[in-house]
């Protein structure tokens, strides 16, 4: 799931703040006690909140084959448009949804204010860890001991959209490494085009390149946070893109605005570095240069390296306050590992699972014509195993992001630099950390 | 829209008032009015034309063709388009504006005779407190509905009432605004004499305020309802708190729901134009219906 950041998630960070304040105080990140949980007699009813389209239908797969637990979907905006505020709403006043859908970088939030029921215990939870991709467990455990706090549902592993035309026209080589994709990006430059587009507002695109580069933003080490913003990593990438943009060899469009989609659908973009849902995105928003593109893997630091970052992906959590977390837990579980469920919540809801058998799904093993018949989930299902498993979140993301996405903002217009939007965010998130009660590390 | 309807309004009163001066500085002050008027008009009907362009297209022209001119194919298009709109996701888009309607238009009927009553007490009764109370619905009008929304949500939970058609449509009935336009215009229009030969006659006091009070003060009641059907239709904020289940959304969470999800499912970006054109009929359908009274209310309470 990819999330978008705009005025309205400013607004929705500023009434959770107010509304957080009173009831953070708390913030330990202690494992919770290690309940048993057992089943609920007699039928149950659950209600999930989700934003994925077509969720319904993938429940009444389930709905069809269990009377005794019957699933209610509810649906509404994505996360940060307004679901999580609701969450936190509804937990304060006790009636949270049993499950709700969460991107993995907003766990760390609720886990910090305890919205999350530890369902390790439930059954079937601590064993299905191997069914999923490393990376993604890693973000719902938190690396604490006998806990679970959610099942892995989507990712957004990250490769190199081409266009195959345009670079084999130009006897330029596809790049397999960032200085190739620098110099690369000299030489389409020269010919009045864009390597790419620098999405001054997906600071969690950013993100992602830190983490392909090894960087870690966060840490949780003995009950305190650690923010790291501006470490080596991140230093470095963000130099290589400032240098990008000082040299005019990136455009600077609004992502995913019409002229976005313009600039692709025209052919001033020669690559996308995106995640896997990019695939579709790029289908509807640049229909003319359809059997043009390419995948390749994401350029390396190093050359014969082959890290990959992420951008976007979801969990299913057992919101606290649940009174059936069992069959929650159940079903949470039948949701993202069932091949059934799996395929039916790619072709309506675009999810490219979490799962390890994403791989032997149909839906990923043909090959796509909008990209020449390549078959581009071969190099997805690559790029997922290659993403760094050990990468935090922090607990208040979104305020990071917004912090980090209006020094951007200022860095494309000129104003500063990558790295001067990085370090007033990491400024700002040690204070809004501070500000919640919950305890940093300096 | 609202703007650009008060500026036609006060631009009537300008003319029909009769101008003093000669013709020749008429025509000056005439045509710079109509400049700044011609000025405005576009600057609000242009998004409403680039929406009906844009429902005319299919996904890849939205971006892909002139913006603000049809492409040759738009009246099939559009009619695909709205077909499309309908049946998306077991039709629930009719359902979101069947929503909006009830809560709309129930509400806006219902919050309009409780605002009236009000407004009439507290012009034609004398008590104890009047003043006060009137002075704490005013500051009502001075506190933004979306800073109320949380507080009634947990108030919604206690009783357990959230995620129902209550939640949405409870809070609609209440207008401040409403109750002091009803006051006064109520002031104004409605003799106190007449009340009291109506009491003389042995009309109960509600009788003669339905038979009697309401009639005298029909202008400010469309005014109050009109106010209050544009409010609630708007309404986002509280829904989006207070709703979780799909099947209960007005329409502007419906699209705004969609429209954070066009990165996922990019055709829904099409749907949520139309969506949205087809939103704003009711709202217009409204307009021009009770337009007249509209203009006369709000005339009627500002001499007075």
């Amino acid at each position: 799931m990819r999330v978008r950041y705009g005025k309205a998630t400013a607004a929705f960070a500023i009434v959770s703040a107010l509304s957080l304040a009173g009831c953070s105080s708390g913030g330990s990140t202690s494992a919770s006690q290690d309940s048993s949980c057992k089943p609920s007699s007699g039928p149950v009813e659950l209600s999930f909140t989700t934003w994925v389209p077509g969720m319904d239908k993938v429940v009444d797969l389930w709905n069809k084959d269990h009377p005794d637990i019957k699933v209610k979907v509810q649906t509404g905006p994505n996360g940060n448009s307004g679901t999580y505020q609701n969450f936190f709403n509804q937990l304060q006043a006790g009636n949270a949804p049993d499950l709700g859908q969460i991107e993995y970088d907003a766990l760390p939030n609720f886990r910090v204010q305890d919205g999350l029921e530890n369902i390790a215990a439930c059954e079937g939870v601590a064993d299905a860890k191997d069914k999923f991709v490393d990376w993604t467990w890693n973000q719902v455990t938190f690396g604490e001991d006998k806990a679970v706090y959610a099942v892995p549902q989507d990712s957004g592993p990250m490769a190199m959209f081409y266009r195959a035309d345009l670079f084999k026209e130009a006897g330029i080589k596809v790049p397999t490494t960032w200085d190739e994709y620098a110099a690369a990006a000299e030489q389409i430059k020269a010919r009045g085009s864009y390597i790419t587009n620098f999405p001054r507002s997906d600071v969690n695109w950013f993100a992602g390149n830190v983490w392909q580069a090894g960087g870690q933003w966060f840490a949780n080490a003995n009950d305190k946070w650690e923010v790291n913003l501006t470490g080596k990593e991140s230093e470095k990438v963000a130099n290589y893109w400032q240098k990008l943009l000082e040299k005019g060899e990136v455009s600077t469009l609004p992502s995913f605005s019409d002229e976005w989609n313009a600039s692709f659908n025209k052919g001033q973009q020669w690559t996308w570095v995106s995640a896997v849902w990019g695939a579709s995105t790029l289908q509807s928003g640049a229909p003319d240069t359809s059997g043009k593109w390419a995948v390749a893997p994401m350029p390396q630091w190093e050359a014969g390296g082959k890290a990959a970052g992420n951008w976007g992906g979801s969990s299913t959590a057992v919101l606290k306050g649940s009174k059936h977390p069992y069959e929650a837990s159940k079903f949470a579980l039948w949701l993202n590992t069932d091949p059934e469920a799996l395929a039916l919540a790619n072709k309506l809801g675009g999810l490219y699972p979490a799962a390890k058998s994403a791989k032997d799904l149909d839906a990923f093993s043909g090959g796509v014509d909008y990209f020449g018949g390549q078959k581009i989930y071969d190099v997805f299902a690559d790029a997922s195993a290659n993403v760094n498993p050990n990468f935090t979140w922090g607990p208040t993301m979104t305020k990071t992001y917004t912090d980090v996405s209006d020094g951007f903002g200022k860095a494309t217009g000129g104003n500063g630099t990558l790295l001067d939007a990085l370090k007033d965010g990491q400024k700002k998130t040690i204070e809004a950390l501070k500000s919640q009660s919950i305890p940093v590390k300096e | 829209m609202s703007a650009a309807t008060a500026v036609t309004t006060t631009k009537k009163t300008n003319t029909s008032a009769g101008n003093p001066r000669g013709p020749r500085q008429s025509i000056m002050s005439r045509g710079a009015a109509m400049l700044i008027m011609g000025v405005f008009t576009l600057y609000f009907l242009t998004p409403i034309w680039w929406l009906l362009v844009s429902s005319s297209k299919s996904g890849g022209d939205v971006t892909g063709t002139a913006p603000l001119w049809f492409t040759p194919d738009s009246i099939p298009t559009f009619f695909a388009n709205l077909g499309n709109l309908f049946t998306y996701s077991d039709g629930v888009f009719g359902r979101w504006l069947l929503n909006s309607a009830l809560y709309a238009g129930l509400g806006a009927l219902l919050g309009t005779v409780i605002a009236a009553m009000c407004g009439y007490a507290l012009a034609k009764y004398e008590f104890r407190g009047r003043e006060a109370i009137f002075n704490v619905v005013l500051s009502g009008v001075l506190v933004p509905a979306t800073a109320l929304a949380l507080p009634l949500f947990l108030i919604f939970s206690q009783v357990k009432l959230t995620n129902t058609l209550w939640a949405v449509f409870l809070p609609s009935l209440v207008s401040p605004f409403g109750v002091y336009l009803a006051r006064i215009y109520a002031a104004a229009s409605v003799p106190t004499e007449l009340l009291e030969a109506a009491r003389l006659d042995g009309s109960s006091e509600a009788r003669t305020f339905f038979t009697v009070s309401t009639r005298l003060m029909a202008p400010a009641l469309v005014t109050i309802f009109l106010f209050q059907f544009v409010a609630i239709w708007n309404n986002f904020f509280l829904p989006l708190i207070m709703l979780r289940d799909q099947a209960l959304f007005p329409v502007t969470l419906g699209l705004y729901a969609w429209n954070s999800q066009i990165s996922q499912i990019p055709e829904l970006r099409v749907l949520v134009i139309v969506g949205a054109l087809v939103s704003i009929l009711p709202l217009i359908a409204t307009f021009l219906g009770l337009q007249r009274f509209w203009s006369s209310g709000l005339g009627a309470g500002s001499v007075k």
